[in-house]
């Protein structure tokens, strides 16, 4: 734990040693805000709730948590420090989560300065906070998922703008699964077969995430944002052992 | 300290390092000598368990690098190729974070950090970023992050790489003053650095170990060890040669240089060199005008270029 911990601690300050930090926050925040009131419609829907806010989320962070987790093993190999760590009295897998955790920790710092949206919502209405909290407890959760998925892909190049990419798509295919105008076409397309369309969005972020923007934080949907991250994080060990022989 | 057995490394088709074995005991430094891409970096990767090995076993201590990677590690400070250094964080940071992950808190971490940056110079820099330092400072900066846990075992992949002719002697003494205590390894291909500081050297091209010896063992064996160098003024060279082939006890003669009526020569002696060779020579030169006469102790880079040409002798 100890040694995670001096890990993150080193990740999370060179986030901080660097613009990178203070640019992701203040864009982050910018879009967000500039979605919910101008794009989301949140006054025009004159209800006291989040949906306008929550909404874009999946969209937002498939560009910006790509931004943010690109660097992470891509960076290490560029450099070479990722000798300099694989030969430290650490196991890769400390490496691994220490890296994760710190990035993560970052975006939900990020996620966390949204509060003002909470503050003027309260402010207007009487909003369910059961409802708020959940939403934000999926956001967080879809963050991670995206993040390990990046950490993946990171791990794969020493080119950040590769890694980037290959996220952004990745992810892209994980919101398409379940989008509604996507599912829509394979469900046309495949009248008689429900069961592959059920299947193919079962493994789409959009139809986790609906139940959370809801307030519902249900156990299978739980499961499912950890497993995205522990199946990444667990291929990230194994390229990263490959990488080396 | 270090047992390395029948190491083996091979990428696809290419083989890295074949069959290496060698032990370091404490007090030992082991210089690592090799044209480039003999595979000495590889062999240290493998030591530091950076690289897993494709056969073979390091073992570290009492610690089997594969079977018990963490405890073997804390044993090792290592300095990479490159010197790598973590480019966003300050000298300070960098080997706090060094210090820390080695499980030194508090007050030892701060005795660390500072002994470091003594050792190697870095205060006047400790503040800044790695990013704007010179590449000797960024190596002292990686060099000093090996030591940081004063470790038992050091492996150094050419440390005075990139370093002024003061930094390149400072390190040398830091090794050889820290060999005392520690085994350590480094690879270098500056022979006049195993001299200066090694204990023992290993010789390894195209992957295989082809010398393992004391410098003066080695030296030793330089194709011109032994042999009696004598320079006259003032004679026809075959007048010379063929004198001196006649000495007893001579294999055979070599002309070196005949240049403005001055003629070098060196002589082979058919076994080991010993004072009556030498006698014998001397006394074949009598009535020369002699300019130079002494018995050469051969150069490791000549040794080292007779062992390990091949490679580049074929392009």
């Amino acid at each position: 734990m100890g040694n995670i911990t001096t890990i993150a601690k080193r990740e999370l300050s060179a986030y901080f040693a660097s613009p990178v930090a203070y640019v992701f926050i203040v864009i982050f925040l910018l879009l967000t805000g500039f979605f919910t009131f101008m794009v989301g419609g949140f006054f025009e829907r004159n209800v006291a709730d989040l949906t306008a806010f929550f909404l874009w989320h999946p969209w937002l962070y498939l560009f910006l948590v790509p931004a943010v987790g690109m660097r992470v093993w891509s960076e290490e190999r560029r450099q070479g420090t990722i000798e300099l760590l694989m030969t430290m009295p650490i196991t890769p897998w400390q490496a691994i989560m220490g890296k994760f955790l710190a990035s993560w920790a970052f975006l939900g710092l990020a996620l966390a300065l949204t509060f003002p949206v909470v503050i003027t919502v309260k402010y207007l209405g009487n909003p369910d906070l059961g409802v708020v909290s959940g939403a934000y407890i999926g956001s967080f959760l879809l963050a991670g998922a995206y993040l390990a998925i990046t950490c993946l892909t990171s791990a794969l190049t020493r080119n950040q703008v590769i890694a980037f990419i290959i996220s952004v798509v990745v992810c892209l295919f994980l919101i398409l699964a379940g989008w509604p105008p996507v599912t829509n076409i394979l469900t046309k397309a495949l009248p008689d077969n429900r069961w592959i369309v059920e299947l193919v969005s079962a493994f789409s972020v959009m139809t986790h995430f609906e139940d959370f923007q809801r307030g519902v934080v249900d156990s299978r949907h739980l499961l499912f944002f950890l497993s995205v991250i522990g199946f990444s994080l667990f291929s990230t060990s194994v390229v990263l052992r490959s990488v080396r022989s | 300290m270090i047992k390395v057995e029948n190491l083996t490394k091979t990428f696809g088709p290419k083989v890295a390092v074949n069959d290496v074995s060698f032990t370091v005991q404490r007090g030992e430094v082991l210089g690592f000598l090799g044209p480039n891409g003999a595979g000495k970096s590889t062999t240290m990767r493998m030591v530091t368990g950076f690289l897993p090995p494709t056969a073979g076993r390091v073992t570290i201590g009492t610690h089997d690098m594969l079977e018990d990677p963490v405890p073997a590690k804390r044993l090792i400070g290592y300095l990479p190729e490159s010197a790598p250094c973590y480019s966003d964080m300050t000298v300070h940071g960098f080997l706090s974070f060094a210090a820390e992950i080695r499980g030194l808190r508090g007050d030892a971490k701060k005795t660390a950090v500072h002994r470091a940056v003594e050792m190697c110079f870095l205060e006047n820099v400790l503040h800044q970023s790695v990013d704007t330092l010179s590449k000797g400072y960024r190596h002292r900066t990686c060099f000093a992050q090996s030591i940081i846990h004063d470790p038992e075992i050091l492996v150094m992949d050419e440390p005075t790489d990139g370093l002024d002719p003061n930094q390149k002697h400072e390190i040398r003494q830091l090794i050889k003053r820290m060999g005392e205590k520690k085994a350590i390894i480094f690879s270098t291909h500056i022979l006049e650095e195993v001299e200066a500081a090694c204990t023992r050297a290993i010789i390894i091209d195209l992957g295989k170990v082809v010398a393992n010896g004391t410098p003066q063992e080695l030296k030793r064996k330089a194709p011109n060890a032994g042999a009696i160098l004598l320079r006259v003024n003032g004679v026809a060279a075959e007048a010379v040669t063929g004198k001196l082939r006649a000495v007893d006890g001579a294999e055979r003669v070599q002309l070196v240089k005949d240049e403005n009526g001055t003629v070098t020569a060196r002589v082979f002696p058919k076994s080991s060199s010993n004072g009556e060779f030498s006698k014998a020579v001397g006394a074949a030169a009598q009535g020369w005008r002699v300019e130079e006469l002494h018995i050469e102790e051969g150069k490791l880079d000549e040794y080292f270029r007779s062992i390990t040409a091949s490679d580049t002798a074929k392009k």
